[in-house]
This record gives C-alpha cells, sequence and structure tokens, in this order.
C-alpha cells in the first residue's frame, strides 16, 4: 500500500452503512459478456491470432486470388511442362534451324579394324553449327570398324564408368552426326560418344557445350504473335512453377482452394446443423425420442467412415464429366453428424436442469424463449468449437480420398488430386508437390491452432487443467 | 460383464450386416455395365461370366447368396483376376497390413503415452510448449504428406551416407518396415500425446495423489503407480478410433511404400473398379473395425474397476 505516511487509508466515513441510492457499491467496470470475455482471451493467444490472420488470408486469396492471378489454371502449355518455379524473364526468339542432316563419311579402307570391344574413341568430336536450346547438333570423326556410336549426355563432369543419360545411338557406323532435341534447357551439357561393334568400348570422347536461355520460335509466337527471330519475348513467370501439362501450379492451387474448402467448409455446417437439431430435440423432448434418435447415433458412429465414404464415390461419382464434389458432400453429411448431435444433447440436458432455466420457466418463459434466449446461446460456444475442428477433417478426408483417387475427378483442381499427380514425379520435380502439400499442411495447422485457442477462451474451465 | 459383451457383440453383428446390404445396394447402383470393364470378347463368354458372378438372376437373389456366402466368410471372386477369390487376396495380403499396423499402433502408443507423460511432467516449460506445438503439427500434416517427405529426406541421407541406411519402398526385412511405420503411426502418436498429456494433468490435482505424496512416497513411485496407471485409462479407449486411422491411412502409406499389403490392393480395386473385391474387402475391413472396437471397450471394462462394476451393476 502506497498511502501517504500518517493519512489513515480508510476514514471512519467509509464504514458508516450505505444509504439507499449509493452508487458506491456498484460496479464501476461494465460487465463483459460471454462473447466479449472470449474475444479479449483469444486475442492475448498469439497462436491463435496467428492462425486467424493465416486462415483470413487463405479465405481471401480464394475469393479475390483468381482476380488478383489472372492466369488460366486449366491452360496446357506443353512447352512448359513441370517447369521450376521462375521469374518472367526476356526470352530471345531463336530462328528455326537448318533441316538436320546426317554426316556420312565414307569408308577408310587402309586403316585396319582393332580388336572386337576395344575401339578407339572417335577423334575430333565438336559441336556442329549453332548450338541452342532448340537442338544440339555433333559430329566426329568416323572410327574405323565401329558399326555403330552411343550418345551420352550429363549435367555433370563424367568420369568412371558415369557419362550420364544415353540419347540413341547411330543408324551405322558410317553416320558420323547426330542432333539432340530432348528436353533441353539453358545449363551446360556434357556429350560424350561412344564408338561400338557390337562390344561396347568405354573409351568415350566428351565435348561441354553451355546454352543460352531462348525460346523456339514456334512458342514466342504463341506469346507474342508479331515475335520474329532474333528479337525478344516476355515469358510470363510461373511463380510456382507449372505441372506435368504445363498448367500453373499457382493458378490451379488457387481454383483448388475453392473446391477444398468448399468442401472443407460447407459439409461440416451443415452436418453440424443437422447434428444439432437432432442432439438438441434428442435432449430437449428425453423419452422415446432420445432414446432412439441415441440409437441412431451409436450406430453410425460404429460404421466405418472413410470406407463407406469411398463405396459412395464408387457407386455415384463415376459419371464423366463430372467434379465427384456432390457425392463426397452426401456423404460426409450423412455420415458425419453423430458427434455435434451427441455433444449438443449432453450440452441441453445439462443446462435443462440448471438453475437460471428452472427460474426462467418458473416466470413463464415459453419453450421457444427458452430455446432461443438460454439454451441456444449457452450451447453455441461449444458448437462452434467442434465446427473449427471439424473443417480440418473435412479438409483431411476431401485431401485423402482424392489422394487415392477417389475424390475430386482430373480435369478439376482440388488441393489433395493435386497432390495426387505430384507424388509421381515427386523425386524428380519436388514443387509440384511440394506446393499443395503445404497449403494443405499450414490450413489444417491454422484451423487446428485456433480450434485450440477458441476452446481454451470459450470454456475457460477446461483452461484450469492447462 | 458377460450380459455387456453379448450386447456389444449383437450391436457389432447389426452394424456388420448393415456395412454388407449397404455396400450391395451402393455396388448395384452403379450405373452402368459391371462386366464392361472386362476383355468381352463374345456374347458366350459374356453369359458364362454372368453366370459366374450370379449376374443373371434377380436382385434380391443375389442379395441372399450374397448375404449367405458373407455369413459363410466367403467373400466371392474377383472381376479382373477372374482366378483369384477375395479369400485368397485377403489371406496373402492382410498379414503384410497387419504387421505394418501393429507395428505403426505400437508406436504410437508408447511415444504418446512417453510424449504425454514428459510434457505433463515440465508443463509450462520450454520443452511442453514446443512438444505440444509439434503435436499439433503432427496432426495437421497428412500422412502421405509425412510419407513422402520422409521417403526424400532418406533418399538424401542415402545418398550422402553413400549406403543404404534405410530402404526407401518394399518390404520384407525389419528395416524396410521402419519409415512406413512412422508414417502410419505419426497422426496417432500426436493425438495420444496430448490425451495422455490432459488426463495426467487431470490425475495431478486428484485427492489420492495428494495422499500419495503426504505419504513420502518418492516422486517416480507416485508416478508410476498412482498417476501413469490412472492416466493411461483414455488412451485405452481410444485405442478403437487410433486403429481404425491407422487401419485407413494405410491405404495411403502402403501406396506410397509400394508394401503389397491389403490396404494398397483395396485402393488398386477401387481404381479398377473391381466390385467383387471392393464389396468383400469393405465387409471384411467393415467387421474388423467393428470387432476391435469392441474388443477394445471390453478390454477397457476390464481395465477399469469403475466401469466394470457400473456394467454389472446397471445392466
Amino acid at each position: 500500500m502506497s498511502g501517504a505516511i500518517g493519512a489513515p487509508l480508510l476514514s471512519k466515513d467509509d464504514l458508516a452503512p450505505a444509504e439507499r441510492g449509493d452508487l458506491r457499491q456498484a460496479a464501476v467496470r461494465p460487465s463483459l459478456s460471454y462473447w466479449t470475455d472470449a474475444w479479449l482471451r483469444l486475442r492475448k493467444n498469439r497462436q491463435a491470432i496467428a492462425s486467424l490472420v493465416i486462415i483470413c488470408l487463405l479465405l481471401g486469396g480464394t475469393l479475390l486470388g483468381p482476380l488478383l492471378w489472372r492466369v488460366d489454371p486449366d491452360r496446357q502449355d506443353l512447352a512448359r511442362v513441370s517447369e521450376r518455379p521462375s521469374l518472367s524473364a526476356k526470352l530471345t526468339v531463336l530462328a528455326e534451324p537448318p533441316p538436320y542432316v546426317e554426316t556420312v563419311a565414307v569408308e577408310d579402307g587402309a586403316a585396319a579394324a582393332p580388336a572386337k570391344g576395344a575401339l578407339p574413341a572417335p577423334a575430333a568430336l565438336e559441336i556442329a553449327g549453332d548450338p541452342t536450346v532448340q537442338a544440339v547438333r555433333l559430329q566426329w570423326a568416323r572410327v574405323p570398324g565401329a558399326e555403330s556410336y552411343l550418345v551420352y549426355r550429363s549435367t555433370s563432369r563424367p568420369g568412371g564408368d558415369f557419362l550420364g543419360l544415353p540419347l540413341g545411338e547411330t543408324g551405322a557406323g558410317s553416320v558420323v552426326s547426330f542432333e539432340d532435341t530432348f528436353n533441353l534447357e539453358a545449363t551446360t551439357y556434357w556429350y560424350s560418344v561412344v564408338a561400338t561393334d557390337g562390344g561396347e568400348s568405354r573409351d568415350a570422347a566428351t565435348v561441354a557445350v553451355t546454352l543460352q536461355a531462348g525460346i523456339p520460335l514456334a512458342d514466342a509466337r504463341l506469346l507474342d504473335p508479331g515475335a520474329n527471330p532474333g528479337g525478344r519475348v516476355e515469358r510470363p513467370w510461373r511463380p510456382l512453377g507449372t505441372d506435368y501439362l504445363g498448367r500453373d501450379v499457382l493458378a490451379r492451387l488457387l481454383s483448388g482452394a475453392r473446391v477444398t474448402l468448399f468442401i472443407g467448409f460447407t459439409a461440416p455446417l451443415l452436418y453440424i446443423l443437422i447434428g444439432v437439431i437432432l442432439g438438441g430435440v434428442s435432449g430437449y423432448l428425453g423419452g422415446r425420442v432420445d432414446h432412439w434418435i441415441m440409437r441412431v447415433t451409436d450406430f453410425v458412429m460404429a460404421l466405418p467412415f472413410l470406407l463407406l465414404m469411398i463405396l459412395f464415390k464408387v457407386a455415384f461419382g463415376g459419371g464423366p464429366g463430372e467434379s465427384g464434389i456432390v457425392p463426397m458432400l452426401v456423404a460426409m453429411i450423412l455420415l458425419g453428424w453423430t458427434g455435434a448431435a451427441r455433444l449438443t444433447r449432453g450440452q441441453v440436458l445439462q443446462l435443462r436442469d440448471a438453475e437460471f432455466v428452472q427460474a426462467s420457466r418458473l416466470l413463464g418463459a415459453r419453450r421457444s424463449y427458452l430455446l432461443l434466449r438460454h439454451l441456444l446461446p449457452n450451447t453455441l460456444g461449444v458448437i462452434l468449437v467442434s465446427l473449427t475442428f471439424a473443417i480440418p477433417g473435412a479438409i483431411f478426408t476431401e485431401a485423402f480420398l482424392s489422394f487415392i483417387g477417389m475424390g475430386v475427378a482430373p480435369p478439376t483442381a482440388s488441393w489433395g488430386s493435386m497432390c495426387n499427380d505430384g507424388i509421381k514425379v515427386f523425386l524428380v520435380h519436388p514443387h509440384e508437390f511440394l506446393a499443395p502439400a503445404v497449403t494443405i499442411s499450414v490450413a489444417v495447422l491454422a484451423f487446428n491452432l485456433l480450434g485450440d485457442g477458441l476452446r481454451d477462451a470459450l470454456d475457460p474451465r477446461l483452461r484450469s487443467v492447462e | 460383464m458377460i450380459a455387456y459383451t453379448l450386447k456389444r457383440l449383437l450391436a457389432g453383428v447389426v452394424t456388420v450386416f448393415f456395412i454388407a446390404t449397404a455396400t450391395f445396394a451402393l455396388m448395384h447402383a452403379v450405373p452402368g455395365d459391371p462386366l464392361a470393364g472386362a476383355k468381352v470378347r463374345s456374347p458366350e463368354i459374356r453369359a458364362n461370366l454372368q453366370a459366374r458372378y450370379g449376374l443373371d438372376r434377380p436382385v434380391l437373389v443375389q442379395y441372399a447368396v450374397y448375404m449367405r456366402n458373407m455369413a459363410k466368410g466367403d467373400f466371392g471372386i474377383s472381376f479382373t483376376q477372374q482366378n483369384r477369390s477375395v479369400n485368397d487376396i485377403i489371406r496373402q495380403h492382410f498379414p503384410v497390413s497387419a504387421v505394418l499396423g501393429l507395428l505403426a499402433l505400437g508406436f504410437a502408443t508408447l511415444g504418446g503415452v512417453l510424449l504425454g507423460s514428459l510434457t505433463a511432467q515440465l508443463r509450462g516449460r520450454m520443452t511442453d510448449r514446443t512438444v505440444l506445438f509439434l503435436v499439433v503439427v503432427g496432426i495437421s500434416v497428412p500422412s502421405f504428406v509425412f510419407a513422402a517427405l520422409a521417403q526424400e529426406g532418406v533418399l538424401l541421407w542415402n545418398a550422402w551416407a553413400g549406403t543404404t541406411v534405410l530402404p526407401v519402398a518394399g518390404w520384407g526385412t525389419f528395416r524396410a518396415m521402419i519409415l512406413p511405420a512412422l508414417s502410419l503411426g505419426l497422426g496417432t502418436l500426436a493425438f495420444l500425446t496430448r490425451l495422455m498429456r490432459s488426463s495426467l494433468l487431470e490425475i495431478v490435482s486428484q485427492d489420492y495423489v495428494r495422499t500419495a505424496r503426504a505419504k513420502g512416497l518418492p516422486g517416480w513411485r507416485i508416478f508410476l503407480f498412482h498417476e501413469l496407471r490412472n492416466g493411461i485409462l483414455p488412451v485405452i479407449t481410444l485405442l478403437g478410433p487410433a486403429l481404425a486411422s491407422i487401419t485407413t491411412g494405410g491405404f495411403v502409406v502402403e501406396t506410397v511404400f509400394a508394401i503389397p499389403g491389403l490396404g494398397r490392393y483395396f485402393v488398386q480395386a477401387v481404381q479398377a473398379l473391381d466390385y467383387t473385391v471392393i464389396m468383400g474387402l469393405t465387409v471384411f475391413y467393415g467387421a474388423f473395425l467393428v470387432l476391435m472396437v469392441i474388443a477394445v471397450d471390453i478390454a477397457y471394462g476390464w481395465v477399469d474397476p469403475r466401469i466394470r462394476v457400473a456394467k454389472e451393476g446397471g445392466a
């Protein structure tokens, strides 16, 4: 206590009996409503608030994303398949390469053929013409006795037995040139050529070439109809790369968010609504109605959820051109309402006999008033928490089903189906899987953390355990 | 207790009956010809196939035959591999899934109980908060995402070490089982950790713990014989649902790791629309899960004397 020294803390006046109308006893602070109180608690929970922000961003991105990122998620671009995330770039337009003609060397009769399987490396291996990302042409001197030549390509310096990716084999020992047009990128390649006469010799000639970024004329004309060889065109950026059909991963993620979050929100909202109604009726009416509703609840709860979801999908989602969203929703609703029903029933049973409800009833409150004024608001908190946990559950279910190919059908994107597409090439092009996988994980994490926060904020009794 | 067991078993039979009927109804609601996918070259072959699968008979007769066979434990013959019965498939692939599932369940339960106890002891400290956050992350990451990441991580590790530290796919050796079992059990582990922690925290403030402390018992004794024994009960109740999630999680994990288990087979059958296999395996899985949940509930009654007394006195 920090009163001035000597001055008494209380005077006699303070201890005089209060008079009627003396307001000193009244609460000075305004009383907090349940929801204000909950919000104040939630605000202190940094994890929960961060999650709330993430969820708002996700929802905002889902609604506004397609307006801000105007790339058609279904547009395939086979010139840009499985591209890594990239910024936009100005690319030189490449001229159409001159037609490729194999170089044929005449037999040099004088040279003696060496022993089988011990051919020397081809001499004078060099790059012919102008190497571009459209085509790299090699030529070399003939090796006497060779029946054909094997051509390898590597993105690192070959060494030992390692020569890289086998590109092909020339048709005959007299053909001493090769054209490589296979998935060339702007990087450095080492080409190795080995002569063979049935038994392959490991004596290889190697040449390195560094390619400059460029874009073939035909592809450039798709971006800019007036493009000409030697000019430059702007290639649009793909912030998250492209998938196996050259579709923009970011655009697909945004359009997939609509599907995933639509299912993730609609299904829980509907089945929790149904559960609340059934549980409320069951708890409030009691008796035989309660008995039978709870019997059905127990029964539905005992059913294996995912198995029946799969069955439902097989039976009703197989038509061509259907996205499979509606059967999934229906199955989720049919099987998902039980938890909310049990929860609401327990809550209503508890509240029905609470003193404040009895008092209200004694004062002559009607049934509808009791329900709307007392039972519903006091149940709402618990229901809100279970809804927050049901949403990530539904997102999970969608992802699981789509991942095993039983969810959203192919042309429609969803996060789960994107994972399903991406995991097939995960080891080669990790971005195609990581983008949707990380998005699912972050979204579900945010909902779970928000749910934890809401539960702590709305039910202070549970907090005491923490 | 016996009356309770019988009652639960009866309810279980009704559930399985419903699952079988729903499966039949759903599979027969499929529009189109179930034989459309099979290689049917002539009307004779078609007629033979229809006779083999009983498709030439009225639906109600088909239903009766199907239910009788199911009751006998005969799940029929595969549609796409016409010389293989579903029972053969189960016999061959289920043991693999069972081993994987048990490993995952064991890992999840042990890990969950240990981590839950640890965080409850260190409540409010940095370790506790870190583990709790990781637990939410574990609950939030789908098993296929974890499986794929773990696979990639171990691949890099193998490449860095220059040897095969752990195989990343396949089945057969114990080392090959480690990665799939971890991926499959992770979500359940996270879930059980949370449960164990909150259950222990509730027990810490119980009278009998205070009494034990007042008597001067050493901390480890209180923990082992008073807290842990009671705190583990909720974990046991949830072993049923945990088993269900591990079983269905196996569908995905077995696919990612190329494990020849029943889960992967089921997914393949679903994708190939092999109707008899889908029906047979759904009923098999359904019966298995229902039975497991009942077994866990009965075991729970046996472990927790309060429940046992209540049930014997009540019903």
